[in-house]
Order: C-alpha cells, then structure tokens, then sequence
C-alpha cells in the first residue's frame, strides 16, 4: 500500500462511542479452526458476538477475516475441500452441526456482499422473494412487510414510486441498500457484512454505515472490511486478524487508542497492510 | 517518420487490406446464396404453395403444405424432446456437477456429438428405432433431430449458467434458499434470455437437417399426421425434387429452400434480439 493513502495516526473513534457494557454471546467460537483443502487458513480463534453489538474484523488481506465470516452461516458449504473443526455456537445451536439445516441456519444468519447483489427481479420482488420463502401471508400483509424492509434499508424514499423497476438499475449504493433490506425483510438473528461498502462511493458508504448502527438496535451485527475508520465508526468491538490468527479483540475505543499487541497498533497506524 | 514506424505503418496496411479482402471473399458467396435463391425462390412463394400439398410427377401444380407441416412436426418434437433433456443436462454440468470429475467426461462427450456429422445420428436412429419398429417413421426423424438438439442446448445452457455471476449464487444462498431454487429461481432467471436463444439456436439448427430424416423419416408424397408413418418434410423434399427433371418440381424446391433460409434468418434474428436485452442490462 502507498504511503499517501495510508494516514500515519490512528483514525479517531467516534464521539459518544462509550464502551456499551458487555452483551451476552450471540455467536461463539470456541478453537476453531478452518482448512482450504491442505491450507490451514484460520486458527484456534476464541471470541463472542455480542448481542444487538456491531463486531468488525480487520486486517491485511488474507488474514482470513472474510473467512471467517462465512463460516457463521456455513457459506464455505456450498464449495468442496472447505472444512471447519472446532466449536461454533449460535445461541445453543452449533453452526458446525453436519445435520444442521443449512436453509433454516441461513434464515437466522443474514448476509451482506462486497458487491451488491440484486436478484434479476423487481425492487418489490427482491424483497417478497426471501419472506415467501419462509411465511405464506396475504398481499396487503406482504406490502407492509415489504415498505418496512425498504425503509429498514433507508431506501423506501427513494423507490417506492418505481417498485415495480428491475433491481438492477439502481445504483449502485441503492443496490447494496436493497440487499439489506432484502436480507432483514426475513428477520434473522444475525447479519454478516462482508466489506459492504467496497464497492460504493463516499456518500453511499456513509449511508449503509449510518444503517449499519441503526441496525445493531435489534441485531447482532458481524462487520468485516478494510477501512480501519469505518471499523472504528461503526463498531463497538474490534478484532484485529492477521495470518489466519485473531491477534486481538477488545472494545473498539480500546483497539484504536491502546491496542496491546504490537503487530494491531502497527497495522491500525498504517505500518503494514 | 521514424522507420521502425513506418514499417509498422506499412504492415498494419497490408494486413488490413488482407483482413478485409478475406472478409469480403466469404460475403460474396454468401451472398450469392441469398440473391440466387431469392432470384429463383421468390416466384414461387404463393399460396398455394401453403395449401397444396407435393404434386405427383408431371402435374404443373401443387404446394409444399405436407412437407411444411412435416417439418414443423418433427422439428417441434425433436426440439420437445431434446431441449429438455439439453436443458437439464447443462444445468448438471454448470450447478451441481461443476466440481464433479465426470463433468469434464461428460463435456468432453458432447462436444464430439455437438460436432458429429449429422448423417451419422441418421444412422445411429436408422439401427436403434427404424430397424426394430421395421420401417420409417415421422417418430424417428423427431428422434434423430431431438439427438442433434440436445448436444446444442447442453451447450449453450451450459455456458449461459456459468456466466450468471457466482456472488448471485451466493446470495440466493445466504437467504436460505435451497439450492434447487437458487438455480431455478436466480441462475435460470439470470440466464433466461440466453437459454432462451440456446433452444432458438438448435431449432434453427435442425429446420434444415436432410441427411439425419433421409434415414428416418424418408419423405412422403401424401399429407399425414401419423407419427408411426413415413412423413414429408421440407428438407428431403427439397433434395427429391431438386434432383427430378421436371421444371415444376424444380421451382417449389426453390421455394422450399428460401422457405427454410427465412424461418432459420428469423430464428436467429429472434435470438440475436434475446441476446441484445441480455446485455443490454
């Protein structure tokens, strides 16, 4: 990475970003570790989500953060010599479990592209699609339902005169916006955000950001990206990855102000990366 | 000018003039085809050439009806059967065999049959169906098209599925859904107009077969519905009475041919305007 790019200083936490007190665990993990057929890709990481808390991973690439984030709805399941070992809870439920509905461990466990994902489909249709999937409700019932996604993605001002526009020709941070309110129209537990905002512009980020907070009122919210201000904006715990293993995890405020480990204050001061 | 410029400049002009001179070779003859067949087709597109059915030797009128119905039997038969059959197997190949060592085999396969020589899958339906129901039959000629279909659209849906971006796949997933629906609902949508053009493809494909119906369904000089029969079809009776010494029979194989060149234009015209909306999005 460029020295220009890089700022030399911690990014600031945001005011009023209090450490919240600690939530009961949403997700746990316990020793696990996670293989790319031979490749021992992340190991023995030990953490908790906090509930209704915003987690975001940082890191280098390739320190596995993303990895880690598919394993908590099994995303890793769809491709062959993908395998995890260890334990992973979800309440009580253990996200491992090879008996485990991944359909229905999906419906808990939302998530959230790097690039925005739009079904080929009406903006309407993007949202009532995953709710059929899960509830048979009348049409009337399925407007409501279907505004309030829009609006839970602070998108309904925007489209709610063209509902019936194919998905794909919004832009592109309205897009990503449809795919969180497509995500929590069928109100899982959990909402993985794998680097939501690589793909946007500056004032779309700021949007899904905003969104992102607003959304850890009633879910537990995993984060991962490459913007260290972002992570320090939007999150209320952080955890540093680097070469597979979790380095450190404490409360954001923490990690950006007095990280204990050397190679996090490195990293978040723009040393490495 | 600098010299190793200039002849660069040089040679970038005698390639271009080759590009060209290559390019406008292959048109000419093609397009000779066209005014040819046009020339000689067009006087005889009439109406009865729709309502009447092939003439016995000698008479001086007559139509292609029973071989213009035969054909748009067996086509939609074979194409009935063979896009299917395509359909599913290229959807094995690009979803839930895509990791498989067997899809490579089975790539492999079809891409031989995709370019077998159409004669030979005349052949192969002469001793698989002709023989063993003792005699020829429309049913045959749909089968030996159906076999030149499916290789196509296992193709094409192949292809088209691997092009619908896998983060879609992905996403589909991560709401919940099954993977069964993931491919129906998402990739099939995603792909809809290029699978679409796949079966369009092979249709056209198959309108003009001759040698695989010479084998199967042979030709009939009669209007017949019978699938278990002999039934006439565009194609053969073109190469019957294109090689028959009277005049009239001359004219409607003409006909006939400009016939299938303008549903074959049309077929790919339809499938060049798919194509377009695809991208076009």
């Amino acid at each position: 990475m460029s020295e220009m790019s890089v700022s030399v200083s911690a990014p600031s936490v945001h005011p009023g970003s209090q450490p919240l007190p600690e939530a009961p665990a949403k997700v746990t993990a316990r020793n696990l570790n996670f293989y790319y057929g031979e490749h021992h890709a992340l190991k023995n990481i030990n953490l908790a989500l906090g509930t209704n808390r915003v987690t975001a991973f940082i890191g280098p690439s390739g320190c596995g953060k993303s990895t880690l984030l598919r394993i908590f709805n099994r995303m890793y399941d769809l491709y062959p010599g993908q395998r995890a070992t260890g334990q992973l809870l979800l309440d009580h439920t253990n996200i491992l479990d090879p008996k485990l509905d991944l359909n229905l461990l999906r419906a808990r466990v939302g998530m959230v592209f790097q690039k925005p994902t739009p079904f080929p489909m009406t903006i309407y249709e993007n949202i009532a699609f995953g709710i059929r999937l899960y509830e048979k409700i009348s049409k009337s019932e399925m407007d409501g339902r279907v505004e309030k996604a829009l609006r839970g993605g602070a998108l309904w001002n925007e489209v709610k005169d063209k509902l019936n526009a194919s998905g794909l020709s919004l832009s592109g941070g309205q897009q990503q916006r449809l795919c969180i309110a497509r995500t929590v129209a069928v109100r899982p537990e959990v909402i993985l955000f794998d680097e939501p905002c690589s793909a946007l512009d500056p004032i779309s980020t700021a949007k899904v950001e905003e969104l992102i907070q607003e959304l850890s009122e009633n879910y537990t919210i995993a984060i991962v990206t490459h913007n260290m201000q972002q992570a320090a904006r939007v999150s209320d715990k952080t955890a540093f990855m680097y070469l597979g293993e979790l380095i450190e995890f404490d409360d954001t405020s923490k990690i950006f102000t007095s990280p204990t480990d050397r190679r996090t204050q490195d990293y978040i001061t723009g040393r490495f990366g | 000018m600098n010299p190793i410029y200039a002849r660069r400049r040089r040679w970038d002009i005698v390639i271009r003039g080759l590009c060209i001179a290559a390019a406008a070779f292959g048109v000419t003859w093609l397009a000779l085809i066209l005014v040819t067949l046009l020339y000689n087709g067009i006087s005889g597109l009439n109406l009865e050439l729709f309502t009447a059915d092939t003439p016995p030797p000698g008479s001086t009128d007559g139509g292609l009806r029973n071989a213009i119905v035969g054909s748009i039997i067996m086509t939609v038969i074979g194409v009935g059967i063979g896009a299917p059959l395509g359909l599913f197997a290229g959807t094995y190949l690009a979803e839930y065999g895509r990791n498989d060592k067997l899809t490579s085999v089975i790539r492999f396969i079809n891409d031989i049959l995709l370019s077998a020589p159409s004669i030979i899958i005349g052949l192969f339906i002469y001793g698989a169906v002709v023989v063993p129901m003792r005699g020829f039959s429309a049913l045959a000629g749909a089968l030996a098209l159906a076999v030149i279909v499916i290789p196509v659209v296992v193709r094409t849906t192949e292809d088209m599925l691997l092009l619908v971006p896998n983060p879609l796949r992905e996403a589909a997933s991560a709401l919940g859904l099954p993977r069964s629906l993931v491919i129906k609902r998402i990739a099939y949508r995603a792909a809809r107009s290029g699978l679409i053009t796949g079966v369009l493809l092979a249709t056209a494909r198959v309108a003009g077969e001759t040698a695989p119906l010479l084998f199967t369904a042979l030709s009939n000089q009669f209007f017949s519905l019978g699938l278990d029969k002999t039934m006439a079809n565009l194609p053969v009776t073109i190469n019957n009475f294109v090689q028959s010494p009277y005049a009239y029979w001359k004219q409607l194989a003409w006909s006939g041919a400009l016939l299938i060149t303008l549903t074959v234009l049309a077929l790919n015209i339809g499938a060049r305007i798919l194509g377009a909306e695809r991208t076009a999005k």
